[in-house]
């Protein structure tokens, strides 16, 4: 079964990382390949420490709204970020950091936790994931 | 032959899913993984992904609020 899905992340929003990572998790446990592909905003993401930074994609309120859904999430017990990552790479998930917007972001390899950065790309190296892919999506 | 037991109870989506992957990839052919756990959506989700997965479903069982489902690789 060699399914696959390829994500971008494109943007750094908290709900929306937290789509990207539960549908790889998801896709990743149902025996397919995933590739997540970060650029723009996703990328600041992928600063050391930074995968929670995001702000939320609506009702932010100035990190209000961001509390709030954080509670919700404790009480609903939804797993971290962190271990969502964790749970990714143990699965055999790749992430690709988008080379030109990391210029464009101003963001060197050094800035990132290259850590879980398998590939570095741009976008030819996107198109030959997608154009295998059974999913393909744009978070 | 080996039993893998996985307790999911409490957790939600997508955790039950990745443990459930995440033992059968450890199981050899012919262990059975028993998981439990009480997420409602997940107990339909994994007999799907069973089946995606082409991993046989032993059985599948609910106590209270509390599902069992045994799978063998």
């Amino acid at each position: 079964m060699n399914d696959k899905a390829t994500i971008i992340v494109h943007s750094g929003d908290l709900d929306k990382i937290y789509s990207a990572l539960i549908v790889a998790n998801g896709a990743l446990s149902m025996g397919m390949d995933v590739s997540l592909y970060f650029t723009f905003w996703g990328l600041l993401r992928l600063k050391k420490g930074g995968m929670g930074s995001g702000p939320l994609s609506k009702m932010h309120m100035l990190g209000l709204g961001k509390l709030i859904i954080k509670n919700r999430m404790k009480k609903a017990n939804v797993a971290s970020l962190e271990r969502l990552l964790a749970d990714f790479k143990e699965l055999g998930g790749k992430i690709i950091a988008c080379e030109m917007t990391m210029e464009i972001m101003g963001l060197k390899a050094k800035d990132l936790n290259e850590e879980i950065i398998d590939q570095y790309g741009a976008v030819g190296t996107y198109i030959q994931e997608a154009r295998t892919s059974a999913i393909t999506l744009m978070i | 032959m080996a039993d893998i037991k996985v307790d999911v109870r409490g957790e939600t989506c997508p955790i039950p899913l990745v443990e459930m992957r995440k033992a059968l990839r450890k199981a050899d052919e012919g262990d059975t993984i028993e998981i439990i756990g009480t997420h409602p959506a997940s107990k339909k989700e994994i007999p799907m992904a069973a089946n995606a997965l082409s991993v046989k479903i032993v059985s599948e069982e609910q106590v209270g609020d509390e599902w069992k489902i045994i799978l063998q690789k």
